[in-house]
């Protein structure tokens, strides 16, 4: 199971690509949707990679990406 | 989905900026965001207290930055975060005064307050985001456009020489000076940190992509091109001699911290130097306290 969820703020976003590019485990890509500015947002390719670094959150300049570390076995933090 | 919970506390830059103003002006694939994601990761790391905390801008696409941020900010005139933000230190010394500017603002206009400030030893953590270029008006030469650059005003190439940043903040007194680039986050944010356990003149700096205004003139390029040129020809050093790291326009990056000194900051010299004088005669300025809540 994936260890981490990634967010797109879709509206933010203005598709520089720096998230899909250094992705370690290249969990994203550009896709070919617009969003109202018209750009190409990305989406997740492979959502069971995700190890929820938050790499993708610390190079979007727009602030339009984060990710989450999911919590195995349930709990409430 | 069963078994398992998303532990989804939001963006951890979300609770730093102002969210009504997004999306920013900066251009797609600009570099400045991302400086300031390492900025508030490092803000999250070393706890400081943001009531304590101060941000002043100059003027730029990078003093931008102060208009964006939910923190106390100041976006002062061109040149002058510097002066502002030791005002600020001087009148309220427990402050963490950050200066968050642009290369042309720091070096050009505001040069001289720059290595004053360093040979003053001004409790002050400088970030300078160096995009190579006055970048907000058009893209003209700044005292860092490396050699042979096409710029606004040097159409045939830029042929002055140019600043090495670390080199001379380092020659004029800085305690602390580190530079990385936007493809560096975590070690921005790890350098930030540092500078937050310094007291004296911090100066790190931070090459990033400007696409529109420098790149484009110089056929180099979109944002992510300027990121993979970063990762590509980067090399750390730490401790490296800072003369040798000036920059050129497609060659190595040497990155790294640079220096880590301790000598007293201003106000320690100002005090020590009044009591050795005034003896008893000396009394401490009373805290300031703003009561403006
Ligand atoms: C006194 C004064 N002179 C000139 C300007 C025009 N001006 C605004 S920003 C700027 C250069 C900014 O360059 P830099 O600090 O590198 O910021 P960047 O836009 O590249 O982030 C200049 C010359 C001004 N606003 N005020
Ligand atoms: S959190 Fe890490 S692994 Fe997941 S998409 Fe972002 S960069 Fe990739
Ligand atoms: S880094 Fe941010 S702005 Fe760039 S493509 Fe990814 S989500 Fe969009
Ligand atoms: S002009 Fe350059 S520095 Fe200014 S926002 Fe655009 S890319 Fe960034
Ligand atoms: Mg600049």
């Amino acid at each position: 199971m994936a260890k981490g969820r990634v967010s797109i703020v879709v509206e933010r976003c203005k598709a520089c690509g720096f998230c899909v590019e250094f992705c370690p485990t290249k969990v994203l890509a550009l896709s070919s949707a617009f969003n109202s500015k018209g750009y190409h947002p990305p989406h997740v390719v492979h959502p069971e990679k995700c190890s929820g670094c938050d790499l993708c959150g610390m190079y979007c300049p727009d602030f339009a990406i984060y990710a989450t570390k999911v919590l195995a076995g349930g709990g409430d933090r | 989905m069963p078994g398992s919970l998303i532990n989804d506390l939001g963006n951890p830059v979300e609770p730093f900026l102002r969210s009504d103003r997004m999306p920013h002006i900066w251009c797609p694939g600009c570099g400045i965001g991302t400086t300031v994601n390492s900025f508030a990761r490092a803000l999250i790391e070393s706890k400081i207290d943001l009531q304590s905390l101060a941000l002043v801008s100059g003027i730029g696409c990078t003093g931008r930055v102060a208009g964006y941020v939910k923190l106390d900010s100041f976006h002062t005139t061109h040149g002058r975060a510097i002066p502002f933000a030791t005002g600020l230190k001087l009148a309220n010394p427990k402050l963490n005064v950050v200066v968050y500017s642009g290369d042309g603002d720091l070096s050009a206009i505001g040069g001289n307050h720059l290595i004053h400030a360093a040979r003053r030893n001004i409790d002050l953590k400088v970030i300078c985001v160096n995009n190579l270029i006055y970048a907000m008006t058009g893209g003209q030469t700044a005292p860092t456009t490396p050699d042979h650059s096409i710029t606004s005003t040097n159409p045939y190439g830029v042929f002055e020489p140019s600043f090495n940043l670390p080199h001379l903040v380092e020659a004029a007194g800085a305690v602390y000076v580190a530079r990385w680039t936007t493809f560096h986050v975590r070690q921005l944010s790890r350098s930030i940190s540092e500078a937050f356990q310094k007291k004296g003149f911090s100066f790190i700096e931070v090459i990033s992509p400007c696409p529109t205004l420098y790149q484009r003139r110089n056929k180099l390029g979109d944002g992510l091109d300027a990121m993979k040129y970063y990762k590509e020809k980067s090399k750390v050093r730490h401790g490296a001699p800072t003369n040798e790291v000036g920059l050129t326009m497609t060659g190595e990056i040497v990155v790294g911290k640079f220096v880590d000194r301790d000598r007293p900051d201003y106000q320690t010299m100002m005090r020590t130097q009044y009591t050795e004088s005034l003896g008893e005669r000396f009394v401490e300025q009373p805290e300031m306290v703003c009561d403006c809540s």
